[in-house]
Protein backbone atom coordinates (compact mmCIF):
# COMPACT_ATOMS: atom_id res chain seq x y z
CA UNK A 1 0.00 0.00 0.00
CA UNK A 2 2.15 2.63 0.54
CA UNK A 3 4.13 1.50 -2.36
CA UNK A 4 1.35 2.30 -4.05
CA UNK A 5 1.17 5.72 -2.36
CA UNK A 6 4.86 6.43 -3.14
CA UNK A 7 3.43 5.88 -7.22
CA UNK A 8 0.27 8.20 -7.09
CA UNK A 9 2.74 10.59 -5.72
CA UNK A 10 4.64 10.72 -8.31
CA UNK A 11 2.21 10.27 -11.18
CA UNK A 12 0.19 13.70 -9.45
CA UNK A 13 3.53 15.46 -8.88
CA UNK A 14 4.97 14.82 -11.95
CA UNK A 15 1.96 16.55 -13.93
CA UNK A 16 1.92 19.56 -11.89
CA UNK A 17 5.79 19.63 -12.62
CA UNK A 18 5.67 19.78 -15.74
CA UNK A 19 3.62 22.78 -17.65
CA UNK A 20 1.15 20.59 -19.10
CA UNK A 21 -1.66 20.42 -16.10
CA UNK A 22 -1.91 23.74 -15.91
CA UNK A 23 -1.55 24.76 -19.94
CA UNK A 24 -4.72 21.88 -19.52
CA UNK A 25 -6.24 24.10 -16.83
CA UNK A 26 -5.59 27.36 -18.44
CA UNK A 27 -7.67 26.78 -21.26
CA UNK A 28 -9.97 24.35 -19.78
CA UNK A 29 -11.20 27.62 -17.58
CA UNK A 30 -11.31 29.60 -20.18
CA UNK A 31 -13.79 27.77 -22.56
CA UNK A 32 -16.04 26.65 -19.83
CA UNK A 33 -15.55 30.02 -18.45
CA UNK A 34 -17.26 31.29 -21.74
CA UNK A 35 -19.66 28.00 -21.95
CA UNK A 36 -20.76 29.17 -18.59
CA UNK A 37 -21.19 33.38 -19.79
CA UNK A 38 -23.25 31.96 -22.60
CA UNK A 39 -25.22 29.95 -20.75
CA UNK A 40 -26.26 32.84 -18.29
CA UNK A 41 -27.06 34.74 -20.80
CA UNK A 42 -29.26 32.86 -22.50
CA UNK A 43 -31.30 33.79 -19.07
CA UNK A 44 -31.48 37.43 -20.02
CA UNK A 45 -33.42 36.39 -22.96
CA UNK A 46 -36.27 35.85 -20.85
CA UNK A 47 -37.50 32.65 -19.46
CA UNK A 48 -36.07 29.36 -20.78
CA UNK A 49 -37.08 25.63 -19.64
CA UNK A 50 -32.90 24.95 -18.70
CA UNK A 51 -31.28 25.25 -16.14
CA UNK A 52 -27.80 27.06 -15.49
CA UNK A 53 -26.23 23.69 -14.90
CA UNK A 54 -28.52 21.98 -17.79
CA UNK A 55 -27.49 24.52 -20.59
CA UNK A 56 -23.45 24.54 -18.82
CA UNK A 57 -23.62 20.70 -19.22
CA UNK A 58 -24.84 20.63 -22.67
CA UNK A 59 -22.96 22.61 -25.26
CA UNK A 60 -21.08 22.22 -27.62
CA UNK A 61 -17.96 24.30 -26.02
CA UNK A 62 -18.22 21.82 -23.21
CA UNK A 63 -18.53 18.62 -24.84
CA UNK A 64 -15.30 19.51 -27.45
CA UNK A 65 -13.25 20.78 -24.20
CA UNK A 66 -14.66 17.32 -22.35
CA UNK A 67 -13.47 14.87 -25.35
CA UNK A 68 -10.15 16.77 -25.93
CA UNK A 69 -8.93 16.31 -23.05
CA UNK A 70 -8.58 12.58 -22.60
CA UNK A 71 -6.03 12.33 -24.57
CA UNK A 72 -4.11 15.05 -23.56
CA UNK A 73 -4.19 13.94 -19.80
CA UNK A 74 -3.52 9.96 -21.21
CA UNK A 75 -0.98 10.18 -23.74
CA UNK A 76 2.31 10.69 -21.68
CA UNK A 77 1.60 7.93 -19.11
CA UNK A 78 3.32 4.56 -20.69
CA UNK A 79 4.48 6.19 -23.66
CA UNK A 80 6.94 8.40 -22.16
CA UNK A 81 7.92 5.77 -19.90
CA UNK A 82 8.51 3.67 -22.86
CA UNK A 83 10.60 5.90 -24.69
CA UNK A 84 12.69 7.87 -21.75
CA UNK A 85 13.49 4.27 -20.58
CA UNK A 86 12.43 5.08 -17.07
CA UNK A 87 10.18 2.05 -17.32
CA UNK A 88 13.78 -0.05 -16.63
CA UNK A 89 14.23 1.10 -13.02
CA UNK A 90 10.79 1.91 -12.58
CA UNK A 91 10.01 -2.21 -13.31
CA UNK A 92 13.42 -3.45 -11.89
CA UNK A 93 12.25 -2.12 -8.05
CA UNK A 94 10.30 -4.34 -6.02
CA UNK A 95 7.02 -3.08 -7.54
CA UNK A 96 3.61 -5.23 -8.55
CA UNK A 97 2.57 -4.47 -12.27
CA UNK A 98 -0.89 -3.92 -10.95
CA UNK A 99 0.76 -1.21 -8.46
CA UNK A 100 2.00 0.79 -11.73
CA UNK A 101 -1.23 0.15 -13.17
CA UNK A 102 -3.79 1.45 -10.51
CA UNK A 103 -1.28 4.07 -9.37
CA UNK A 104 -1.23 5.84 -13.08
CA UNK A 105 -4.99 5.48 -13.39
CA UNK A 106 -5.86 6.73 -10.11
CA UNK A 107 -3.40 9.69 -10.28
CA UNK A 108 -4.83 10.89 -13.50
CA UNK A 109 -8.18 10.26 -12.24
CA UNK A 110 -7.15 12.73 -9.60
CA UNK A 111 -5.90 15.41 -11.83
CA UNK A 112 -9.22 15.14 -13.89
CA UNK A 113 -10.80 15.94 -10.87
CA UNK A 114 -8.68 18.68 -10.12
CA UNK A 115 -9.37 20.32 -13.52
CA UNK A 116 -13.14 20.48 -13.10
CA UNK A 117 -12.86 21.57 -9.46
CA UNK A 118 -12.64 25.12 -10.02
CA UNK A 119 -15.98 25.09 -11.98
CA UNK A 120 -17.70 24.34 -8.99
CA UNK A 121 -16.71 27.87 -8.37
CA UNK A 122 -18.93 29.28 -11.73
CA UNK A 123 -22.04 27.90 -9.82
CA UNK A 124 -21.19 29.63 -6.52
CA UNK A 125 -20.41 33.03 -7.70
CA UNK A 126 -24.37 32.55 -9.49
CA UNK A 127 -25.59 32.17 -6.12
CA UNK A 128 -23.66 34.50 -4.77
CA UNK A 129 -24.61 37.29 -7.38
CA UNK A 130 -28.06 36.58 -7.66
CA UNK A 131 -29.52 34.85 -5.05
CA UNK A 132 -30.84 32.01 -6.97
CA UNK A 133 -29.61 28.42 -7.06
CA UNK A 134 -28.18 27.34 -10.24
CA UNK A 135 -30.26 24.38 -10.76
CA UNK A 136 -33.93 23.26 -9.49
CA UNK A 137 -32.11 21.06 -6.62
CA UNK A 138 -28.58 19.83 -5.05
CA UNK A 139 -29.61 16.70 -7.30
CA UNK A 140 -28.51 18.06 -10.65
CA UNK A 141 -25.23 19.30 -9.18
CA UNK A 142 -24.27 15.56 -7.46
CA UNK A 143 -26.08 13.98 -11.03
CA UNK A 144 -24.04 16.33 -13.34
CA UNK A 145 -20.50 15.43 -11.60
CA UNK A 146 -20.78 12.29 -10.44
CA UNK A 147 -21.27 11.10 -14.36
CA UNK A 148 -18.47 13.59 -15.43
CA UNK A 149 -16.68 11.84 -12.72
CA UNK A 150 -17.67 7.84 -14.62
CA UNK A 151 -17.48 9.61 -17.83
CA UNK A 152 -13.59 10.11 -17.17
CA UNK A 153 -12.83 7.07 -15.67
CA UNK A 154 -13.95 5.23 -18.39
CA UNK A 155 -12.04 7.49 -20.86
CA UNK A 156 -9.49 8.08 -18.79
CA UNK A 157 -8.60 3.97 -18.28
CA UNK A 158 -9.51 4.01 -21.80
CA UNK A 159 -6.44 6.27 -23.06
CA UNK A 160 -4.28 4.64 -20.13
CA UNK A 161 -4.70 1.32 -22.33
CA UNK A 162 -3.56 3.02 -25.50
CA UNK A 163 -0.76 4.92 -23.94
CA UNK A 164 0.36 1.41 -22.48
CA UNK A 165 0.01 -0.30 -26.36
CA UNK A 166 2.80 2.46 -27.78
CA UNK A 167 6.14 4.51 -27.30
CA UNK A 168 4.61 7.00 -28.93
CA UNK A 169 2.91 9.62 -27.38
CA UNK A 170 1.18 10.92 -30.17
CA UNK A 171 0.14 7.53 -31.51
CA UNK A 172 -1.57 7.20 -28.18
CA UNK A 173 -3.26 10.53 -28.24
CA UNK A 174 -4.87 9.90 -31.79
CA UNK A 175 -5.91 6.37 -30.85
CA UNK A 176 -7.14 7.48 -27.51
CA UNK A 177 -9.37 10.36 -29.22
CA UNK A 178 -10.44 8.01 -32.32
CA UNK A 179 -11.85 5.33 -29.31
CA UNK A 180 -13.54 7.88 -27.80
CA UNK A 181 -14.90 10.02 -30.25
CA UNK A 182 -16.06 6.17 -31.32
CA UNK A 183 -17.91 6.07 -28.65
CA UNK A 184 -19.43 9.60 -28.72
CA UNK A 185 -20.69 9.62 -32.06
CA UNK A 186 -22.32 6.10 -31.26
CA UNK A 187 -24.60 7.99 -28.96
CA UNK A 188 -25.30 10.61 -31.34
CA UNK A 189 -26.86 7.95 -33.67
CA UNK A 190 -30.55 8.97 -32.01
CA UNK A 191 -30.48 12.40 -32.95
CA UNK A 192 -30.02 10.78 -36.78
CA UNK A 193 -32.44 8.44 -36.35
CA UNK A 194 -35.18 11.28 -35.33
CA UNK A 195 -37.90 9.06 -33.97
CA UNK A 196 -36.45 6.61 -31.50
CA UNK A 197 -38.32 3.68 -30.70
CA UNK A 198 -37.59 2.33 -27.48
CA UNK A 199 -35.09 -0.21 -28.33
CA UNK A 200 -32.70 2.48 -30.12
CA UNK A 201 -33.16 4.40 -26.54
CA UNK A 202 -32.32 1.89 -24.58
CA UNK A 203 -29.32 1.05 -26.60
CA UNK A 204 -27.86 4.36 -27.51
CA UNK A 205 -28.39 5.78 -23.70
CA UNK A 206 -25.67 3.48 -22.49
CA UNK A 207 -23.53 4.97 -25.45
CA UNK A 208 -24.55 8.97 -25.57
CA UNK A 209 -22.88 10.84 -23.19
CA UNK A 210 -25.10 13.54 -24.66
CA UNK A 211 -28.22 11.71 -23.46
CA UNK A 212 -26.96 10.85 -19.93
CA UNK A 213 -25.71 14.67 -19.65
CA UNK A 214 -29.09 15.61 -20.15
CA UNK A 215 -30.49 13.17 -17.48
CA UNK A 216 -28.01 13.80 -15.04
CA UNK A 217 -27.82 17.70 -15.25
CA UNK A 218 -31.77 17.59 -14.33
CA UNK A 219 -31.47 15.36 -11.16
CA UNK A 220 -32.72 12.06 -12.67
CA UNK A 221 -30.32 9.05 -11.69
CA UNK A 222 -30.10 5.91 -13.96
CA UNK A 223 -28.11 3.16 -13.08
CA UNK A 224 -27.35 1.99 -16.50
CA UNK A 225 -24.84 4.64 -17.46
CA UNK A 226 -23.49 4.07 -13.84
CA UNK A 227 -22.70 0.73 -13.93
CA UNK A 228 -21.97 0.45 -18.41
CA UNK A 229 -18.88 3.43 -17.33
CA UNK A 230 -17.91 0.93 -14.08
CA UNK A 231 -17.36 -2.08 -16.02
CA UNK A 232 -15.71 -0.50 -18.89
CA UNK A 233 -13.42 0.89 -16.67
CA UNK A 234 -12.63 -2.33 -15.27
CA UNK A 235 -12.46 -3.87 -18.26
CA UNK A 236 -10.09 -1.38 -19.77
CA UNK A 237 -7.24 -1.38 -16.79
CA UNK A 238 -7.57 -5.19 -17.04
CA UNK A 239 -6.49 -4.72 -20.67
CA UNK A 240 -3.68 -2.17 -19.72
CA UNK A 241 -2.35 -4.46 -17.78
CA UNK A 242 -2.32 -7.19 -19.86
CA UNK A 243 -0.72 -4.78 -22.46
CA UNK A 244 1.70 -3.18 -19.67
CA UNK A 245 3.31 -7.07 -18.96
CA UNK A 246 2.72 -8.40 -22.23
CA UNK A 247 5.61 -5.41 -23.74
CA UNK A 248 8.26 -7.03 -21.66
CA UNK A 249 7.24 -10.51 -22.90
CA UNK A 250 7.42 -9.55 -26.06
CA UNK A 251 10.62 -7.06 -26.23
CA UNK B 1 24.50 -14.63 -4.62
CA UNK B 2 23.87 -14.88 -8.34
CA UNK B 3 23.10 -18.36 -10.66
CA UNK B 4 22.64 -18.75 -13.77
CA UNK B 5 21.48 -21.63 -15.86
CA UNK B 6 21.11 -22.12 -19.27
CA UNK B 7 19.91 -18.70 -19.97
CA UNK B 8 18.85 -18.10 -23.21
CA UNK B 9 16.88 -14.83 -24.70
CA UNK B 10 16.22 -14.41 -28.73
CA UNK B 11 14.54 -11.26 -29.97
CA UNK B 12 12.98 -12.83 -32.95
CA UNK B 13 15.44 -15.05 -34.81
CA UNK B 14 18.49 -13.76 -33.64
CA UNK B 15 19.93 -15.64 -30.22
CA UNK B 16 20.82 -12.34 -27.85
CA UNK B 17 22.08 -14.79 -25.03
CA UNK B 18 22.55 -18.77 -25.64
CA UNK B 19 22.87 -21.50 -22.55
CA UNK B 20 24.67 -19.07 -20.52
CA UNK B 21 25.54 -20.48 -17.17
CA UNK B 22 27.55 -18.98 -14.49
CA UNK B 23 27.73 -17.64 -10.75
CA UNK B 24 28.85 -14.95 -8.66
CA UNK B 25 29.60 -15.30 -5.05
CA UNK B 26 28.78 -13.15 -1.96
CA UNK B 27 31.63 -10.41 -2.09
CA UNK B 28 32.70 -11.17 -5.37
CA UNK B 29 33.55 -8.18 -7.76
CA UNK B 30 32.61 -9.79 -11.54
CA UNK B 31 34.07 -8.04 -14.79
CA UNK B 32 31.34 -8.39 -17.63
CA UNK B 33 33.47 -8.60 -20.77
CA UNK B 34 32.37 -8.96 -24.26
CA UNK B 35 32.33 -6.30 -27.39
CA UNK B 36 29.27 -4.65 -28.32
CA UNK B 37 25.89 -6.65 -29.08
CA UNK B 38 27.55 -9.69 -27.31
CA UNK B 39 24.54 -10.22 -25.01
CA UNK B 40 25.83 -7.72 -22.05
CA UNK B 41 23.07 -5.62 -21.38
CA UNK B 42 20.36 -8.27 -22.28
CA UNK B 43 21.66 -10.46 -19.56
CA UNK B 44 21.88 -7.94 -17.34
CA UNK B 45 18.30 -6.93 -18.03
CA UNK B 46 17.39 -10.67 -17.61
CA UNK B 47 19.26 -10.89 -13.73
CA UNK B 48 17.82 -7.59 -12.87
CA UNK B 49 13.89 -9.05 -13.49
CA UNK B 50 13.32 -6.61 -16.38
CA UNK B 51 13.06 -8.80 -19.21
CA UNK B 52 11.77 -12.42 -18.71
CA UNK B 53 14.75 -15.00 -20.23
CA UNK B 54 12.99 -17.55 -22.95
CA UNK B 55 14.83 -20.41 -21.24
CA UNK B 56 16.65 -20.78 -17.93
CA UNK B 57 16.63 -20.07 -14.14
CA UNK B 58 17.99 -17.20 -12.23
CA UNK B 59 18.63 -16.69 -8.72
CA UNK B 60 19.47 -14.32 -6.71
CA UNK B 61 20.74 -14.66 -3.68
CA UNK B 62 18.51 -17.49 -3.38
CA UNK B 63 15.38 -16.42 -4.70
CA UNK B 64 13.62 -17.44 -8.06
CA UNK B 65 13.69 -13.99 -10.43
CA UNK B 66 10.53 -15.30 -11.95
CA UNK B 67 8.65 -16.38 -9.19
CA UNK B 68 9.74 -14.94 -6.31
CA UNK B 69 10.50 -11.72 -8.50
CA UNK B 70 10.01 -9.10 -6.05
CA UNK B 71 11.89 -10.45 -3.04
CA UNK B 72 15.15 -10.88 -5.88
CA UNK B 73 15.08 -7.41 -6.84
CA UNK B 74 14.80 -5.98 -3.17
CA UNK B 75 17.97 -7.29 -3.26
CA UNK B 76 18.93 -5.91 -6.43
CA UNK B 77 20.23 -2.38 -6.98
CA UNK B 78 20.50 -2.13 -11.09
CA UNK B 79 22.34 0.66 -12.59
CA UNK B 80 20.72 0.68 -16.38
CA UNK B 81 22.74 1.54 -19.43
CA UNK B 82 22.00 4.99 -20.47
CA UNK B 83 20.81 5.83 -17.23
CA UNK B 84 17.39 6.64 -17.94
CA UNK B 85 15.87 8.98 -15.12
CA UNK B 86 12.73 11.70 -14.56
CA UNK B 87 14.18 14.84 -15.59
CA UNK B 88 11.12 16.60 -14.19
CA UNK B 89 12.58 16.01 -10.45
CA UNK B 90 15.42 17.17 -8.35
CA UNK B 91 18.32 15.20 -7.15
CA UNK B 92 16.71 14.12 -3.64
CA UNK B 93 13.35 14.43 -4.42
CA UNK B 94 14.41 11.47 -7.06
CA UNK B 95 16.38 10.03 -4.53
CA UNK B 96 13.53 9.72 -1.84
CA UNK B 97 11.06 8.22 -3.63
CA UNK B 98 12.89 5.62 -5.16
CA UNK B 99 14.12 4.88 -1.63
CA UNK B 100 10.45 4.82 -0.31
CA UNK B 101 9.62 2.58 -3.97
CA UNK B 102 12.37 0.05 -2.44
CA UNK B 103 10.63 -0.05 0.58
CA UNK B 104 13.50 1.83 2.61
CA UNK B 105 11.01 2.08 6.09
CA UNK B 106 10.01 6.21 5.87
CA UNK B 107 11.73 7.55 9.05
CA UNK B 108 14.87 6.07 7.48
CA UNK B 109 14.87 7.46 3.96
CA UNK B 110 16.07 10.82 5.05
CA UNK B 111 19.57 9.01 6.26
CA UNK B 112 20.19 6.53 3.55
CA UNK B 113 19.34 9.34 0.60
CA UNK B 114 21.89 11.52 2.80
CA UNK B 115 23.93 8.57 2.76
CA UNK B 116 24.10 7.74 -0.58
CA UNK B 117 23.94 11.52 -1.64
CA UNK B 118 27.43 11.72 0.29
CA UNK B 119 28.85 8.81 -1.29
CA UNK B 120 28.57 9.60 -5.02
CA UNK B 121 29.14 12.85 -3.92
CA UNK B 122 26.31 14.90 -5.80
CA UNK B 123 25.22 16.11 -2.48
CA UNK B 124 25.72 19.83 -3.71
CA UNK B 125 23.35 19.41 -6.65
CA UNK B 126 20.57 17.98 -4.41
CA UNK B 127 18.40 20.64 -5.55
CA UNK B 128 19.21 20.71 -9.31
CA UNK B 129 16.06 19.66 -11.96
CA UNK B 130 17.73 16.05 -12.89
CA UNK B 131 16.87 17.49 -16.58
CA UNK B 132 19.85 20.08 -15.91
CA UNK B 133 22.34 17.63 -14.70
CA UNK B 134 25.65 16.70 -17.04
CA UNK B 135 25.99 12.97 -18.22
CA UNK B 136 28.59 12.84 -15.47
CA UNK B 137 26.03 13.80 -12.87
CA UNK B 138 23.51 11.55 -13.90
CA UNK B 139 25.54 8.44 -13.94
CA UNK B 140 26.32 9.10 -10.44
CA UNK B 141 22.37 10.03 -9.42
CA UNK B 142 21.68 6.09 -11.09
CA UNK B 143 24.35 4.85 -9.05
CA UNK B 144 23.29 6.30 -5.84
CA UNK B 145 20.15 5.20 -6.47
CA UNK B 146 21.35 1.40 -6.69
CA UNK B 147 22.92 1.80 -3.95
CA UNK B 148 20.23 3.79 -1.85
CA UNK B 149 18.56 0.66 0.15
CA UNK B 150 21.73 -0.68 0.45
CA UNK B 151 21.02 -3.60 -1.93
CA UNK B 152 23.34 -7.28 -1.61
CA UNK B 153 23.99 -7.19 -4.80
CA UNK B 154 24.57 -4.06 -7.61
CA UNK B 155 24.37 -4.47 -11.31
CA UNK B 156 26.09 -1.59 -13.02
CA UNK B 157 25.76 -1.89 -17.11
CA UNK B 158 28.71 0.08 -18.35
CA UNK B 159 28.80 2.48 -15.35
CA UNK B 160 31.71 4.40 -16.57
CA UNK B 161 30.09 4.97 -20.31
CA UNK B 162 30.10 8.24 -21.26
CA UNK B 163 32.08 9.95 -18.77
CA UNK B 164 35.49 12.04 -18.73
CA UNK B 165 38.65 10.70 -17.64
CA UNK B 166 38.43 12.40 -14.00
CA UNK B 167 35.17 11.33 -13.65
CA UNK B 168 36.00 7.43 -14.42
CA UNK B 169 38.92 7.41 -11.85
CA UNK B 170 36.20 8.22 -9.51
CA UNK B 171 33.90 6.04 -10.45
CA UNK B 172 36.13 3.42 -10.31
CA UNK B 173 37.55 4.03 -6.61
CA UNK B 174 33.64 4.27 -5.86
CA UNK B 175 32.76 0.93 -6.86
CA UNK B 176 36.69 -0.46 -5.08
CA UNK B 177 35.67 1.06 -2.18
CA UNK B 178 31.56 -0.31 -2.58
CA UNK B 179 33.21 -4.05 -3.23
CA UNK B 180 33.54 -4.07 0.15
CA UNK B 181 30.27 -4.15 1.25
CA UNK B 182 28.32 -5.64 -1.75
CA UNK B 183 28.48 -7.93 -4.61
CA UNK B 184 28.93 -6.50 -7.56
CA UNK B 185 28.48 -7.26 -11.19
CA UNK B 186 29.74 -4.84 -13.50
CA UNK B 187 29.58 -4.90 -17.39
CA UNK B 188 31.94 -2.91 -20.00
CA UNK B 189 33.78 -3.31 -23.18
CA UNK B 190 36.55 -1.34 -21.62
CA UNK B 191 39.20 -3.83 -20.76
CA UNK B 192 41.77 -1.80 -18.42
CA UNK B 193 38.40 -1.15 -16.21
CA UNK B 194 37.86 -4.53 -15.76
CA UNK B 195 41.18 -5.07 -15.20
CA UNK B 196 41.48 -2.94 -12.64
CA UNK B 197 38.77 -2.85 -10.37
CA UNK B 198 37.13 -7.16 -11.01
CA UNK B 199 38.59 -10.11 -9.10
CA UNK B 200 36.94 -11.91 -11.76
CA UNK B 201 36.21 -11.47 -15.17
CA UNK B 202 33.96 -13.17 -17.64
CA UNK B 203 34.29 -12.82 -21.42
CA UNK B 204 31.18 -13.09 -23.51
CA UNK B 205 31.08 -12.93 -27.19
CA UNK B 206 27.53 -13.47 -29.20
CA UNK B 207 25.87 -14.85 -25.68
CA UNK B 208 28.28 -17.15 -25.35
CA UNK B 209 30.55 -17.40 -22.29
CA UNK B 210 34.17 -18.03 -23.83
CA UNK B 211 36.27 -17.52 -20.90
CA UNK B 212 36.25 -17.02 -17.61
CA UNK B 213 38.83 -16.65 -14.24
CA UNK B 214 41.25 -13.86 -12.58
CA UNK B 215 42.76 -11.15 -15.15
CA UNK B 216 45.87 -13.09 -14.55
CA UNK B 217 44.51 -16.24 -15.40
CA UNK B 218 43.46 -15.67 -18.60
CA UNK B 219 46.55 -13.96 -19.59
CA UNK B 220 48.31 -16.95 -19.05
CA UNK B 221 45.32 -19.05 -20.55
CA UNK B 222 45.27 -16.85 -23.67
CA UNK B 223 49.10 -17.85 -24.41
CA UNK B 224 50.07 -14.74 -25.47
CA UNK B 225 51.65 -13.90 -22.53
CA UNK B 226 54.59 -16.43 -22.75
CA UNK B 227 55.59 -14.22 -26.57
CA UNK B 228 55.25 -10.88 -24.58
CA UNK B 229 57.75 -9.03 -26.37
CA UNK B 230 60.29 -6.21 -26.10
CA UNK B 231 60.09 -3.10 -28.70
CA UNK B 232 63.61 -1.51 -29.57
CA UNK B 233 64.38 1.29 -31.50
CA UNK B 234 67.96 2.42 -32.41
CA UNK B 235 69.71 4.53 -34.43
CA UNK B 236 72.87 2.61 -35.94
CA UNK B 237 76.32 5.22 -36.27
CA UNK B 238 77.72 3.80 -39.44
CA UNK B 239 74.33 3.06 -40.87
CA UNK B 240 75.16 -0.64 -40.66
CA UNK B 241 71.61 -2.01 -42.56
CA UNK B 242 69.03 -3.16 -40.40
CA UNK B 243 69.01 -6.40 -41.56
CA UNK B 244 72.36 -6.69 -40.02
CA UNK B 245 71.25 -5.68 -37.01
CA UNK B 246 68.64 -8.19 -37.27
CA UNK B 247 70.74 -10.85 -37.53
CA UNK B 248 73.31 -9.21 -34.86
CA UNK B 249 69.98 -9.07 -32.35
CA UNK B 250 69.07 -12.83 -33.07
CA UNK B 251 72.29 -14.26 -32.63
CA UNK B 252 71.99 -13.11 -29.38
CA UNK B 253 71.00 -15.98 -26.78
CA UNK B 254 67.91 -14.25 -25.14
CA UNK B 255 66.60 -13.24 -27.89
CA UNK B 256 64.07 -16.23 -29.96
CA UNK B 257 63.35 -14.02 -33.28
CA UNK B 258 63.61 -10.60 -34.11
CA UNK B 259 61.67 -8.09 -36.73
CA UNK B 260 61.48 -4.69 -37.92
CA UNK B 261 58.07 -3.00 -36.82
CA UNK B 262 56.14 -1.90 -40.26
CA UNK B 263 56.78 1.77 -41.55
CA UNK B 264 59.99 3.07 -39.33
CA UNK B 265 62.32 1.22 -41.23
CA UNK B 266 62.10 3.98 -44.28
CA UNK B 267 65.40 5.72 -45.82
CA UNK B 268 64.03 8.82 -44.57
CA UNK B 269 64.38 7.99 -40.94
CA UNK B 270 67.60 6.80 -39.75
CA UNK B 271 65.44 5.73 -36.40
CA UNK B 272 64.65 1.74 -36.90
CA UNK B 273 62.16 -0.04 -34.49
CA UNK B 274 62.43 -3.85 -34.03
CA UNK B 275 60.11 -6.04 -32.27
CA UNK B 276 62.12 -8.94 -30.66
CA UNK B 277 59.97 -12.11 -28.89
CA UNK B 278 62.57 -13.33 -25.90
CA UNK B 279 63.81 -16.86 -25.82
CA UNK B 280 63.10 -18.82 -22.53
CA UNK B 281 66.50 -20.74 -22.88
CA UNK B 282 67.36 -21.91 -19.03
CA UNK B 283 70.34 -19.35 -19.21
CA UNK B 284 67.87 -16.41 -19.72
CA UNK B 285 65.20 -15.03 -17.50
CA UNK B 286 62.90 -14.46 -20.09
CA UNK B 287 64.24 -10.10 -19.97
CA UNK B 288 66.35 -9.97 -22.98
CA UNK B 289 66.44 -6.41 -21.91
CA UNK B 290 69.89 -6.09 -20.05
CA UNK B 291 71.66 -8.03 -23.02
CA UNK B 292 69.89 -5.85 -25.81
CA UNK B 293 71.55 -2.95 -24.00
CA UNK B 294 74.36 -4.22 -23.38
CA UNK B 295 74.85 -5.32 -27.07
CA UNK B 296 74.12 -1.11 -28.29
CA UNK B 297 76.30 0.14 -26.11
CA UNK B 298 78.89 -2.27 -27.43
CA UNK B 299 78.30 -1.63 -30.80
CA UNK B 300 77.71 2.10 -30.71
CA UNK B 301 74.05 2.05 -31.31
CA UNK B 302 72.06 5.01 -30.17
CA UNK B 303 69.43 3.96 -28.13
CA UNK B 304 66.12 5.65 -27.66
CA UNK B 305 63.13 2.99 -26.94
CA UNK B 306 63.79 -0.50 -24.92
CA UNK B 307 60.51 -1.36 -23.79
CA UNK B 308 58.72 -4.61 -22.18
CA UNK B 309 55.40 -4.95 -24.15
CA UNK B 310 53.24 -7.05 -21.60
CA UNK B 311 50.11 -8.14 -23.40
CA UNK B 312 47.24 -6.39 -22.24
CA UNK B 313 43.71 -7.82 -21.82
CA UNK B 314 42.56 -6.16 -25.06
CA UNK B 315 45.10 -8.74 -26.77
CA UNK B 316 43.93 -11.63 -24.32
CA UNK B 317 40.12 -10.54 -25.03
CA UNK B 318 41.12 -10.12 -28.78
CA UNK B 319 42.11 -13.75 -29.09
CA UNK B 320 39.82 -15.24 -27.09
CA UNK B 321 37.01 -13.98 -29.01
CA UNK B 322 38.48 -14.39 -32.04
CA UNK B 323 38.85 -18.21 -31.56
CA UNK B 324 35.06 -19.38 -31.50
CA UNK B 325 34.47 -20.77 -35.01
CA UNK B 326 32.13 -18.55 -37.68
CA UNK B 327 32.78 -15.16 -35.83
CA UNK B 328 32.75 -12.62 -38.12
CA UNK B 329 36.29 -10.69 -38.87
CA UNK B 330 36.65 -7.67 -36.19
CA UNK B 331 39.22 -4.96 -35.80
CA UNK B 332 42.03 -5.97 -33.44
CA UNK B 333 41.63 -2.79 -31.54
CA UNK B 334 38.48 -3.51 -29.03
CA UNK B 335 38.81 0.46 -28.96
CA UNK B 336 37.48 1.19 -32.63
CA UNK B 337 34.03 -0.86 -31.69
CA UNK B 338 33.07 1.53 -28.56
CA UNK B 339 29.75 3.05 -28.94
CA UNK B 340 29.35 6.00 -30.81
Amino acid sequence: MRIFWTLWKREVASAFQTPMAWVILFFLLLVTGFNFYAGVSVLNHGPTEVTVVESFFNTVFFWFSFLLLFPLLTMRLYSEEYRSGTIEPLMTAPVRDTQVVLAKFLGVLFLYAFLWMPTGLYFLIFWWQTHLTSAGAIGAFVGSYLLLLLMGMFYLSLGCFCSSLTRHQITAAVMTFAVIALFFLTGLLSFLAGHVDTVMQGITITFSPIDQMTQFSRGIFDTRPVVWYLVMTGLCLFLTLQSFQARRWRS
Amino acid sequence: MISVQGLTKSYGPTDAVRDLSFSVDRGEVVGFLGPNGAGKSTTMKILSGYLPADAGEVKIAGFDILNQSLKARARIGYLPENVPLYPEMRVGEYLRYRAALKGVRSRRITEKVEDALELCNISHVRNQLIGTLSKGYRQRVGLADALVNEPDILILDEPTIGLDPGQIREVRELIKGLAKRHTILLSSHILSEVEMTCSRVLIINKGQIVATGTPAELRERSGIALSGSVRMEIQTADRTNSETVLTILQSLEEVASASFVEGTSSSTSSWTRYEITPSFSSSSSGDPRPALFEEAVRRGWKLRELSAHESSLEEIFTSFVDRIPGAPERKTSIKETSTP
